[in-house]
């Protein structure tokens, strides 16, 4: 296997507060390989998106990263300096947010916000970079490119500013995108040209995506591997189709579950009882265990590290080695 | 853009109107004008007279459109006090007026804006805190107050600074400047500072406020994932994206500047125009006092106006389609 591109090693985020330390990313390990699609997914609060700004040190005060280790390329990122850091954002890791709307200066057009970030990482003249620019909107497929180029963000749609968007992450040409929540804000139809789109440029470009989201859909119509995050620890990782449609973990288990279909009409929609737990009261051992079916002492005693079990890894008792299964292989019906 | 500023101008005549109206009724019912014209002694006879002389007996419409082409005219009528023109009074004493209120801005601006960025890039520095700190006094201090401890410390104390008057002042055209000597500039210092301290204060509150509420966007949290430089982020997008509430403020509060330098202009004895108005309150000087009216009004109207184009200059997004909303009164 390849040298992979990031690597994130029992990465801990913690911010400091008037009423204790809250630990909102505890222990999170995975890596992403050149031109691969991770999808991070996760309910709100699972510390996906905190994962993502110490990725690009972006983390906003009091927080910051406690412990672990965040390599690109095999060069350890987390704690440069500020300069550093901006050598980095842009140039190596590019990001896109998750609302359009805001993401763009409204005062700028868009030509002058592609060229000044494209002239702030490759040394050249306003005219190529306007140039640069104009080519990285064609490539992003925003009709009429050349006129659109002096156009502002408010004359653009939503769907047309997160294409600018993401032209933006690509101007240094960057060997791995972040992109936090990039469809959430869209609507539906929107959503799937924006993923197209992605990964289309990923392919092109050989670029690598962190996809955060919590839309179990947009993963598995994306990502190549897929990272679940529960409570800031990651519950399961392993290849999209396998975490799809054989998950191990039974958190992941049920999240599945509640993916409504359209051949089976339930009075309710499926649910996990209970909801996760806050960052000031994380139960003991696995932190999913007072809303695990599955649940039995070791859960509540001792926090389960991840256990291999290629071609993915589950955060789960169940999956030890030696581990009685019986309950866990049983398929959800 | 030019249905824009033809619909601006409109609205501003008619706040003239209004003011007009006002500056009318005061003229026409406070006090009857004859009396304060006429000693004494004149007889009921040519007091009638010289009300019909004057007018006065004219049914209302007619005497208020009179008042207004004569004031489109910049003609207010004759000083009870002073016996001139007032318009004669009135540019005679504008330029100590406009020119004090010129320096005080600048000195609001010059030191408000800086000090605001600076408090709000620096949020946690002492130097900041001591800023807010001395920035609350100067909005809590009343005017007079401050021209009175300022002429105490640096004209009584240290003797460094002339407490009175406009010192030696230079005659081009019918206009006096006291920009072009050293003693006008140095008699300029104390007041513009009284008269600008508490803009100041508001200005870097304000640009402060602005920028950390600017800072927090997403656009700028884009921007620096794009890598962009400090200066570039602080200077290029946040500051620019602060300019438009700034404008706003800094603009009308030039027009209180030059409306409410009543006070500084009588605590450092300043010949401007609001001096002037003063001492016609105590006289009451009715023409005087209308015409100081209406010409404070007009200022007003005419800095809104162009605080308003300026907005479209500075955002982009009101500049299509023209009509958008949220522009000051």
């Amino acid at each position: 296997m390849t040298e992979p591109l990031l690597s994130v090693r029992d990465l801990r985020v913690e911010f400091p507060t008037r009423r204790g330390v809250l630990t909102a990313v505890d222990g999170v390990s995975f890596d992403i390989h050149p031109g691969e699609i991770l999808g991070v997914v996760g309910e709100s609060g699972a510390g996906k998106s905190q994962t993502g700004a110490a990725i690009i040190g972006l983390l906003e005060p009091p927080g910051r990263v406690a412990g672990g280790e965040i390599r690109l390329d095999g060069r350890r990122i987390d704690g440069l300096t500020a300069d550093q850091w901006r050598k980095v954002r842009g140039r190596e890791i590019g990001a896109v947010f998750q609302d359009p709307l805001t993401s763009l200066n409204p005062l700028y057009t868009v030509g002058r916000q592609l060229a000044e970030t494209i002239r702030t990482h490759i040394p050249m003249s306003e005219r190529a970079a306007r140039a640069r620019a104009l080519e990285l909107l064609q490539e992003v497929g925003i009709p009429g490119a050349k006129d659109r180029l002096d156009a502002y963000p408010h004359q653009f749609s939503g769907g047309m500013r997160q294409r600018v968007v993401i032209a933006l992450a690509l101007c240094a040409g960057p060997r791995l995108i972040l992109a936090d929540e990039p469809t959430t804000a869209l609507d539906v139809s929107i959503q799937a040209q924006i993923t197209a789109l992605l990964k289309r440029l990923c392919r092109e470009h050989d670029t690598a995506v962190m996809l955060i989201t919590h839309d179990m859909g947009v993963i598995a119509e994306t990502a190549d591997r897929v990272a679940v995050l529960y409570s800031g620890r990651v519950a399961e990782v392993g290849p999209v189709d396998d975490v799809v449609n054989r998950p191990r973990h039974p958190y992941t288990e049920g999240l599945m579950a509640c993916i409504p279909t359209l051949h089976a009409r339930p009075a309710r929609l499926a649910q996990i009882e209970g909801s996760m737990p806050s960052l000031r009261a994380i139960p003991t051992g696995c932190a999913f265990h007072p809303r695990c079916p599955r649940a039995h002492d070791r859960c509540v005693a001792e926090r389960p590290p991840l256990f291999e079990n290629p071609p993915s890894a589950a955060a789960c008792w169940l999956w030890a080695p030696n581990a009685d299964r019986t309950a866990a292989v049983s398929a959800p019906s | 853009m030019i249905a824009f500023i033809v619909r601006r101008l409109i609205q501003s005549v008619l706040v003239m109107l209004a003011v007009a109206l006002v500056g009318f009724a005061l003229f026409h019912y406070v006090g009857d004008p004859i009396n304060n014209l006429v000693g004494h002694d004149t007889s009921l006879a040519d007091r009638a007279q010289l009300r019909e002389d004057l007018g006065l007996n004219d049914p209302f419409p007619v005497q208020f459109a009179r008042f207004v082409v004569n004031a489109a005219q910049a003609d207010f009528g004759i000083s009870y006090r002073h016996g001139r023109p007032v318009e004669d009074l009135l540019v005679e004493r504008a330029p100590a007026t406009l020119e004090l209120s010129f320096a005080a801005g600048l000195f609001a601006l010059a030191v408000g804006l800086p000090m605001g960025i600076y408090t709000a890039l620096n949020r946690r520095g002492w130097l900041s805190k001591a800023f807010l700190t001395i920035s609350l006094i100067g909005v809590s201090l009343p005017t007079f107050l401050i021209g009175i401890l300022l002429i105490l410390v640096f004209s009584v104390w240290l003797g460094w600074l002339s407490s009175f008057g406009r010192g030696e002042t230079v005659q081009i055209g019918w206009w006096t400047t006291g920009f072009l000597t050293w003693d006008g500039l140095r008699a300029l210092i104390l007041p513009s500072i009284t008269l600008g301290l508490f803009q100041m204060t508001l200005i870097m509150r304000l640009v402060r406020a602005e920028m950390l509420e600017v800072l927090r966007t997403d656009y700028i949290k884009f921007a620096r994932a794009r890598g962009l430089s400090a200066r570039a982020i602080n200077f290029g997008h946040a500051l620019k994206n602060t300019l438009v509430p700034v404008i706003t403020i800094t603009g009308l509060q030039l027009g209180s500047v030059i409306a409410f330098a009543i006070i500084t202009e009588t605590v450092f004895q300043w010949p401007g125009m609001g001096l002037l108005f003063i001492q016609a309150i105590e006289f009451v000087d009715i023409p005087v006092m209308a015409a100081y009216l209406v010409l404070v009004a007009f200022v007003f109207v005419v800095i809104n106006l162009v605080v308003d184009i300026l907005y479209v200059v500075v955002d982009p997004r009101l500049r299509v389609g023209g009509a958008a909303g949220g522009h000051g009164s």
